[in-house]
């Protein structure tokens, strides 16, 4: 990593703002010049992999407190201050709980799913800017990696629904890998056009293209049309990817016990627990970096606060996002699942790449001044805002809404 | 030094991959150790700094063929394994003649092959050159792909359709004769 690459430190704020750089630096030092690639990796590796599961135990918390209110309920309230303490102790619980094994499953895949499962999750977090010169791997394709690990968790779902032998868990991986390949489809269609405004595939490139102010505001993707809908395509589909609410299907207790991994008991079931909630993080890391600005702060007048805690402060907001949507939204059905996927995201999604074809080369010909971009931007919203109308009330035309009909049941 | 050590790693494990992949009984180990082969190639890709395009062989290999494989397994014929069968002695033989005329193929093949000694780096293509160039000079045959990959999905979806009856079919039943069973 190079250290304040194109980038004056100036005083005490950039001081804080590269604070976990300089810290890296100082310790590789203090090595032999052929160690200290090695050690500065080693630092990096051993940050990503302690800060994000301490983010994850803070979430399973948060997230059940949350729930709880919602719900007109306390939530976990007995270890620690205000139940603070409660992953702690579920973490000690899982270490000490029997790891089970049905007799018929198949030993080895079982072992493997969910250590391939974290494994990947984590191979995702090395390319996600999370600051100021703070990527553990600065590569080129960076998107693009983070894309290919994703669709590699499929299979470690997989792997734990087919070698539990069981019906419910073969059930669920079925329905995980299904929803998973309808909506990785729509998931990278949206983040194109980020990557296409950019022209770079590299997140820090996307992150830094976002940067700047116009006034006190920031020049987000979020805030154009094309940006707004990516975003808005982006967030549902990662929504389905990591198996949350109102997409939880794959897991629905009413129907399928834990769906994959209703054969796993003990630390393996807190491995596929990590394993889903790290998705989500790194999911979320990657909308902010693609649409939200990444570690850059919301108006010029907050730039001096450091970038990492914007990144984790945004990071956080997605998190509470998420737990808000559990609490409010009821759970889709296969069909409706299938459906949306492909007959209203997919369209949407591709529509949305010709709306930022426009943006482009109406920019060129209409030129600069107040004039051009509103008409610019009027023009991009109708045809978006136009067609998601239209789109949204041909399906809904189509759909007989009446008393439910069971086929098997009754 | 480094590099070898790391190109042994990988071409070891893409090997017992596909080694693994040929000699398991049960299929869907067979399905996964092949995975295991994948991943052992986009390592190699990515050893040699070809960075696109082992992204895209984990991205499409692992993320897409390997799933339709284990779909294509699980729907078609179970996943047990396969009772242990002897081998009938015509099969075995000609199994031996095919393995020596590939091999020999190959043999001539590599035998003959011009190996460019090259010293010095090999070229670094970033995948902004990949996309300019798929954009440029190879556009026609991109657009060619995608046609055809277009074709091959809406004759998934037709294969897929539910049929119906003849009878009902208003098209078919014009046609149909009178009488069930073709009147040439």
């Amino acid at each position: 990593m190079n250290l304040n690459a194109g980038w004056a430190s100036t005083g005490w704020t950039s001081t804080l703002d590269q604070i976990f750089v300089l810290v890296q630096h100082r310790v590789a030092e203090l090595f032999p010049p052929v160690l200290q690639p090695w050690v500065a990796m080693i630092l990096g590796v051993v940050g990503i992999v302690a800060v994000f599961p301490a983010i994850f135990a803070l979430t399973t918390v948060l997230e059940r407190k949350g729930l709880g209110r919602m719900q007109n309920r306390l939530g976990p309230n007995r270890v620690g201050p205000y139940g603070i303490l409660q992953p702690m102790a579920d973490a000690i619980k899982s270490l000490t709980k029997e790891d089970i094994i049905p007799r018929s499953a198949d030993a080895v895949v079982h072992f493997l799913a969910p250590v391939v499962l974290v494994v990947a999750i984590f191979l995702g977090y090395a390319v996600l800017p999370v600051g100021r010169n703070m990527v553990l791997m600065p590569i080129d394709a960076g998107i693009l990696f983070f894309f290919a690990i994703g669709a590699s968790t499929e299979l470690s779902i997989f792997m734990a629904g087919w070698s539990s032998r069981n019906k419910y868990s073969l059930l669920g991986a079925m329905r995980a890998v299904a929803q998973m390949i309808s909506y990785e489809v729509p998931l990278l269609l949206s983040a194109v056009v980020a990557i296409m405004m950019t022209g770079s595939l590299s997140p820090e490139a996307i992150v830094a293209a976002q940067g700047g102010f116009s006034g006190v505001l920031p020049h987000w993707y979020v805030f154009t049309p094309w940006g707004f809908a990516g975003f808005a395509l982006f967030v549902v589909a990662a929504l389905a990817e990591t198996n949350r609410s109102p997409f939880d299907l794959p897991e629905g207790e009413s129907e399928l016990v834990a769906g994959y991994f209703t054969e796993y008991s003990g630390f393996k079931f807190a491995l596929f627990f990590l394993g889903e909630y790290l998705g989500m993080m790194s999911i979320a890391g990657y909308g902010i970096t693609l649409f939200l600005g990444g570690w850059g702060a919301p108006f010029s007048f907050l730039a001096f606060i450091p970038s990492w805690a914007w990144f984790f402060g945004k990071l956080f907001l997605a998190i509470f996002f998420f737990i808000w949507l559990r609490g409010t939204l009821p759970r889709l059905r296969q069909d409706q699942l299938m459906n949306f996927a492909w007959k209203f995201m997919l369209p949407m999604s591709l529509l949305n790449l010709l709306v930022a074809a426009a943006w482009r080369f109406l920019g060129e010909w209409l030129g600069a001044g107040v004039g051009a971009e509103a008409i610019r931007w009027l023009a991009c919203a109708a045809v978006l805002g136009g067609t998601y109308v239209l789109l949204g009330r041909a399906m809904l035309r189509r759909q007989k809404i009446g008393p439910r009909s069971y086929r098997y049941a009754e | 030094m480094m590099h070898a050590a790391f190109f042994l790693t990988f071409a070891v494990l893409t090997l017992a991959g596909a080694v693994a992949a040929a000699l398991l009984r049960n299929l869907v180990h067979c399905a996964l150790s092949l995975t295991v082969t994948f991943a052992g190639l986009a390592l190699l890709y990515l050893s040699l700094g070809a960075e696109f395009v082992g992204l895209t062989q984990v991205l499409v290999y692992i993320g897409a063929v390997a799933i339709l494989v284990v779909f294509a397994i699980l729907l078609t014929r179970g996943s047990g394994s396969l009772p242990r069968q002897m081998l009938s002695s015509s099969g075995w033989r000609v199994g031996w003649l095919a393995a020596v005329a590939v091999g020999f193929v190959l043999v001539a093949a590599l035998r003959d092959a011009p190996f460019a000694q090259s010293q010095g780096n090999a070229p670094v293509v970033s995948v902004k050159e990949i996309g300019q160039a798929l954009m440029g000079p190879f556009a026609l045959p991109l657009e060619i792909v995608g046609v055809l990959l277009t074709v091959a999905l809406i004759g998934a979806v037709i294969v897929a359709m539910p049929e119906k009856p003849m009878l009902e079919n208003p098209v078919l039943k014009n046609q149909m004769p009178e009488k069930q069973g073709g009147a040439e």
